[in-house]
């Protein structure tokens, strides 16, 4: 392997190879890929490392979440951040590693003792309740993969599109986890809710007790749970540790994390939450108020931002979910929305859940442009940017759900473009 | 374990039933007492609000203590969130969004502070410190008088200046959603 004419061929070889099958290469985080040419090369087997208690990943794999703050504050230290981003370019399937979850949270990470922890259900009830999470555990339970997205997914790109950011930076804020938990409506029945309580504020445990006001209609009162387990472990303390709400479909917000209080009562509370966030600014200087649920989109995660490609065969990948239900169908444009052509949807791909997509492209090496839109099974189509920003104006900030492009140069560098 | 059964896997009748009978198998009731010590929410008509009052003039100096490090001398400049002035903005390319220029409703003021503020300590203010600073907040927005006070059945009446700025999703407007049900 020293021998540079050796190595000279081995390049060549291994470039030729990655002509007729480069598949997702541009995005891959295994370091010393084709490293191993020929099946003499590859390192003999040896005994490994002493078994754990805790299974780490690969020394090869390198997984991490961002944490960053406001459109545009990126690479900001720690203690500026406001979110941490799912590093969506490099995982496989639908479920995100608990520990790359991203994270939305108002003030800080508390780490609640479980044993010290208490939910309170009140107001419009019969029974003012105090539950512990044994409580909770002892309850009939259900498990389901859902997603959570937080409502400023896609905010880099109302106003500009930054070249340099990666689908980490413009869509890590959603993640898909199994979530463990007790029916929402178990407990409003224990608690005898007053039939004419048809709202609920739910308010956490955290020191800014981030509280929203939610409708109690017959699809939230069916859907949403109160979860302890996150893939199949207790919370972790970033995910809302030892309770939290599990709101399907809906705004990230709303699925309230260290979750201490349940009040019942007949109209909104006009939290700081529902009011001074999370409200989406119009053209015309009106804000949208209660925009709950989170709409149809996707995104391709390979090739994507800062990637690069070879002419040849391509693995185009990526994300699809609505909070409307299911992903019905993926179509993929390589020509700049020009003309499209159906993915395929690999299975499972359940409501309110992030569904993986897949198709095989060949790139000519010519610049071009490549977009996803998904369709959901209630007919919602994620909108085209200029048709969703004619609708919003630029100022909303939240609930961004265009078609995200990323434009491929004559050197198959992959970048950010509005459109 | 039959019930538990039915539980899982009848119906919401079955639901109801079950926990109907059951009901304190699962936790316990909660005490009027301890749920004072929780029920620190404040809704836009007053309720939830505490007696207690507190002026401008104190707020000012309950702001300069508590607040200015992060929102700036006069709520604005600072590391955190501006509060003051933006009237006007919210159809520009830069809107911008403080208490004056956005927030519907001034009982959300209180409500904020008393929760979560000071961001290192909330819930220190005492209320009627709370009921000062938001009522400082409020005048330098141009909303209350520099002699202006708060209390319990002032706060509720204030009108803010963006109050009719917001449209509620149809999805989930709440002037109709449960109309049919309620009524």
């Amino acid at each position: 392997m020293t021998d540079p004419t050796k190595q000279s061929e081995l390049d060549n070889v291994s470039r030729r190879s990655f002509l007729a099958a480069s598949t997702g290469i541009a995005g891959s985080f295994i370091a010393g890929k084709a490293a191993a040419e020929s099946l003499a090369d590859v390192p003999q087997r040896e005994v490994g490392a002493d078994l754990a208690g805790l299974s780490e990943r690969s020394k090869f794999v390198k997984l991490a979440r961002i944490p960053e703050a406001t459109p545009g504050r990126r690479n900001v230290d720690h203690s500026d951040a406001i979110n941490s981003k799912t590093p969506l370019d490099k995982l496989l399937g639908t479920i995100t590693p608990s520990d790359l979850h991203y994270e939305r949270s108002h003030s800080g990470v508390p780490d609640l003792d479980p044993a010290k922890h208490r939910l309170l259900v009140h107001g419009m009830v019969e029974k003012p309740l105090v539950f512990s999470v044994e409580d909770l555990q002892e309850m009939p339970s259900i498990s389901r993969r859902v997603f959570i997205e937080c409502t400023g997914n896609g905010w880099e790109n109302w106003k500009r599109a930054d070249p340099s950011l990666t689908v980490q930076n413009t869509h890590g804020l959603i993640s898909t986890n199994e979530w463990t938990g007790v029916p929402l409506r178990f407990i409003v029945d224990l608690a005898a809710k007053n039939q004419n309580a048809t709202w609920m504020l739910a308010e956490g445990g955290d020191a800014a007790a981030v509280a929203r006001s939610i409708p109690l209609t017959e699809e939230i009162l069916d859907e949403a749970f109160v979860a302890y387990g996150q893939n199949g472990e207790p919370l972790r303390p970033a995910h809302g540790f030892p309770m939290r709400l599990i709101m399907p479909g809906f705004e990230g917000n709303l699925n309230i994390k260290w979750l201490r209080r349940l009040k019942f009562g007949d109209r909104p509370w006009m939290t700081r939450w529902e009011t001074a966030r999370y409200t989406q600014l119009q053209a015309d200087g009106k804000a949208i108020q209660f925009q709950l649920r989170m709409d149809t989109n996707s995104v391709i995660t390979s090739p994507s931002g800062t990637m690069t490609i070879k002419p040849g065969r391509q693995k185009v990948t990526g994300l699809a979910w609505s909070g409307h239900g299911k992903i019905a169908k993926v179509e993929i444009s390589t020509d700049g929305a020009k003309t499209w052509k159906a993915a395929e949807l690999i299975s499972p791909a359940l409501p309110k859940s992030q569904s993986r997509f897949e198709m095989t492209w060949v790139w000519d090496g010519k610049p071009t442009k490549i977009v996803s839109r998904s369709t959901d099974d209630k007919g919602n189509v994620q909108p085209d940017r200029p048709s969703f920003i004619r609708v919003h104006g630029t100022n909303a900030l939240f609930h961004y759900n265009a078609q995200q492009t990323w434009a491929i140069d004559e050197t198959g560098k992959v970048s950010n473009v509005l459109d | 374990m039959s019930s538990i059964s039915k539980i899982l896997f009848g119906g919401s009748i079955a639901l109801a039933l079950v926990s109907r009978t059951f009901a304190y198998d699962f936790g316990r009731p909660a005490n009027p007492d301890e749920i004072a010590l929780w029920d620190i929410d404040v809704r836009p008509d007053g309720t939830g609000l505490p007696e207690g009052k507190g002026t401008v003039a104190h707020g000012k100096d309950v702001f300069a203590e508590n607040c200015a490090a992060c929102h700036g001398d006069e709520g604005v400049g600072g590391i955190k969130d501006r509060l003051v002035g933006g009237q006007g903005t919210l159809k520009s390319d830069a809107p911008i969004k403080t208490v004056g220029s956005y927030w519907p409703y001034a009982t959300t003021l209180f409500d904020y502070i008393h929760r979560a503020m000071p961001y290192q300590a909330p819930g220190s203010l005492s209320v009627d410190d709370t009921y000062a600073v938001a009522a400082y907040i409020l005048s330098l927005n141009g909303i209350l008088p520099e002699n202006g006070e708060l209390d319990r059945n002032s706060l509720p009446k204030i009108k803010m200046p963006n109050r009719d700025g917001f449209v509620p999703d149809p999805a989930f407007n709440p002037d109709t959603l449960f109309r049919k049900r309620s009524r």
